[in-house]
């Protein structure tokens, strides 16, 4: 764990700050030199093809792959290469990519291992309230066993696990996946909801750019594990380039 | 009736062997649970707590209970200490290095213990920790061994109960053993809880140890050997990886032997084990409660 970055010039504090990183799979580049920034409270998309390092970004932050080069500080201290729980621990928390729950425990179970790293107990309460809140169709199933649910509710107890965590960072890969638009669309006004109550912040990764770019403040473009554009997402949803790869039409 | 009373005898004796058998199960499929590993070292976790409880009696003449406490804190930290030193550097080695391991720690365990300056390769008799009484209930007679057995057994199934579903860590012990990347997502320290599936295995294969002892008073090196087997096929019969299946494979396998030497012929009943493990693997290869397969 290293000091508080020196932010410099007087700018707000960043959340997180990626430099450099890159990552292989033997010989395979999977991300090559990427820049990402996160500030406090944003909602940030990463869209791309498929294989363009989306989820290899995801899983290099939360330790579960490490990187060969680069570097990633958060909130001040240095991450990469850290042990995935030691990451949950300082408040990075992520709803995997086809959800991942445990469907052989309730979903009472699974909110609870969310809670894991969480050893404040009133701080647990609170947390688990708020998630039975945002997320009531959760609330009428906690004895349930998880497997049991639709796979909006699935994704939407994969949101409620991960925010047990109480993350300052929420990652979210795929949300939208196999989900039909309704529940989509109902998932990502959820998402807005949680960001705008709680200001936390979270990183969107998705293919359907057109969902991520309009629920999101900043976009981020990767091609081949390379990061090709940046900035507003409205700017970069009207570029034409954008336009003609992933946004159909 | 005399055959009913006969036939009720034998269950109390095979539920006395299944009680050790599943005592045994119960760390083959915790470990399996959350490495995938088939621990062949375990049976000899179980000769281990044995040799300690056998040390403990003799030397030290301790009370009973001190010697099961010191036995199982002994086989636990053996248990720890062969994850850590042979098992952990392979964790992401392919599945096969780590179950030739397995039977390396095994074979190591055996003939290092069995030399003459550790403990010995003869037969040695397991003190008697207490006179043994034999109850007649008139239909058939009880002994105060089997009582201890089953109300150590019983104990101890308890605890475990406790532990894996009542506990954050037994939480993280189920999780790991689902999806160790998604539970490392939740916080939860792989390394620590795979250690502590290894400390609990090890202490109730210590348990069994001394028990075993008690009732059947003859140790050897070696004889972890065949209980560690007939307790591996426990836990297939169970269903690997599942806790109540090892327990109830445990007591189904120490039935069948106990009834299988009764009525048919005792050169049978190791062999009735394997029949038995035959049988699963063709038509349910799962075990009892084991589910489809369908995550790889």
């Amino acid at each position: 764990m290293r000091e508080k970055e020196q932010t410099g010039e007087g700018k707000f504090d960043m959340l997180m700050k990626i430099e450099g990183l890159s990552v292989a799979y033997g010989t395979i580049r999977a991300l090559d030199d990427v820049v990402l920034e996160v500030m406090p409270g944003e909602i940030l998309s990463v869209i791309g093809a498929n294989g363009a390092g989306k989820s290899t970004l995801l899983k290099t932050i939360t330790g579960i792959t490490k990187p060969f080069a680069g570097t990633i500080v958060f909130n001040g201290m240095a991450i990469h290469g850290a042990r995935p729980d030691k990451v949950v621990k300082l408040g990075i928390t992520i709803v995997p990519e086809g959800r991942r729950i445990f469907p052989d425990l309730t979903v009472k179970e699974n909110l609870e291992l969310g809670g894991y790293p969480i050893t404040d107990r009133a701080l647990k309460t609170e947390l688990f309230d708020l998630v039975v809140t945002t997320f009531p169709r959760i609330k009428e199933r906690l004895k349930q066993h998880a497997g049991t649910l639709s796979g909006g509710e699935q994704q939407m107890l994969a949101m409620g696990r991960a925010l047990m965590g109480n993350p300052k960072l929420l990652l979210l890969d795929e949300p939208s996946m196999g989900l039909s638009p309704i529940i989509t669309r109902e998932i990502f006004s959820l998402m807005r909801l949680i960001n705008r109550d709680r200001g936390i912040s979270m990183i969107l990764v998705e293919q359907n750019a057109h969902m991520a770019l309009e629920h999101s403040e900043r976009a981020y473009v990767l091609e081949n594990g390379r990061v090709t554009m940046n900035g507003l997402s409205r700017e970069v949803k009207s570029s034409p380039g954008i336009i003609e790869a992933y946004l159909g039409v | 009736m005399e055959l009913l009373g006969y036939i009720f005898q034998q269950c109390i004796n095979g539920l006395q062997l299944g009680a050790v058998y599943a005592l045994i199960a119960l760390g083959y499929t915790m470990v399996y649970g959350v490495l995938r590993l088939i621990n062949f070292a375990h049976g000899d976790i179980f000769m281990l707590g044995a040799f300690i409880a056998y040390y403990l009696l003799s030397r030290f003449t301790l009370p009973i209970y001190v010697v099961f406490v010191l036995t199982m804190i002994c086989t636990a930290l053996a248990g720890y200490i062969i994850e850590k030193v042979a098992y952990k550097p392979l964790r992401n080695a392919p599945k096969i290095s780590l179950l030739i391991t397995a039977v390396g720690v095994s074979l190591f365990l055996e003939y290092f213990l069995s030399l003459k300056a550790v403990f010995t390769p003869n037969y040695i008799a397991f003190p008697r920790p207490f006179e043994v009484e034999a109850f007649d209930l008139s239909l058939f007679t009880i002994t105060n061994v089997q009582l201890i057995i089953f109300s150590i057994t019983g104990v101890s199934l308890g605890l475990l109960y406790l532990l894996v579903y009542k506990t954050k860590q037994g939480t993280a012990m189920r999780a790991v053993s689902y999806d160790k990347e998604i539970a490392s997502l939740m916080g939860i320290n792989i390394d620590a809880t795979v250690s502590l599936t290894f400390i609990v295995g090890a202490s109730l294969a210590g348990v069994g140890g001394i028990l075993y002892g008690i009732a059947y008073p003859q140790i050897n090196v070696f004889m972890g050997v065949m209980p560690g087997i007939k307790s591996f096929i426990a836990a297939v019969l169970g269903g690997i990886g599942i806790i109540h299946g090892a327990v109830l494979g445990g007591f189904i396998i120490g039935l069948s032997e106990v009834f299988v030497s009764a009525f048919l012929s005792s050169t049978f009943r190791d062999g009735v084990i394997f029949v038995i493990l035959f049988l699963v693997l063709l038509l349910k290869p799962t075990g009892i409660f084991g589910k489809r397969i369908d995550k790889v």
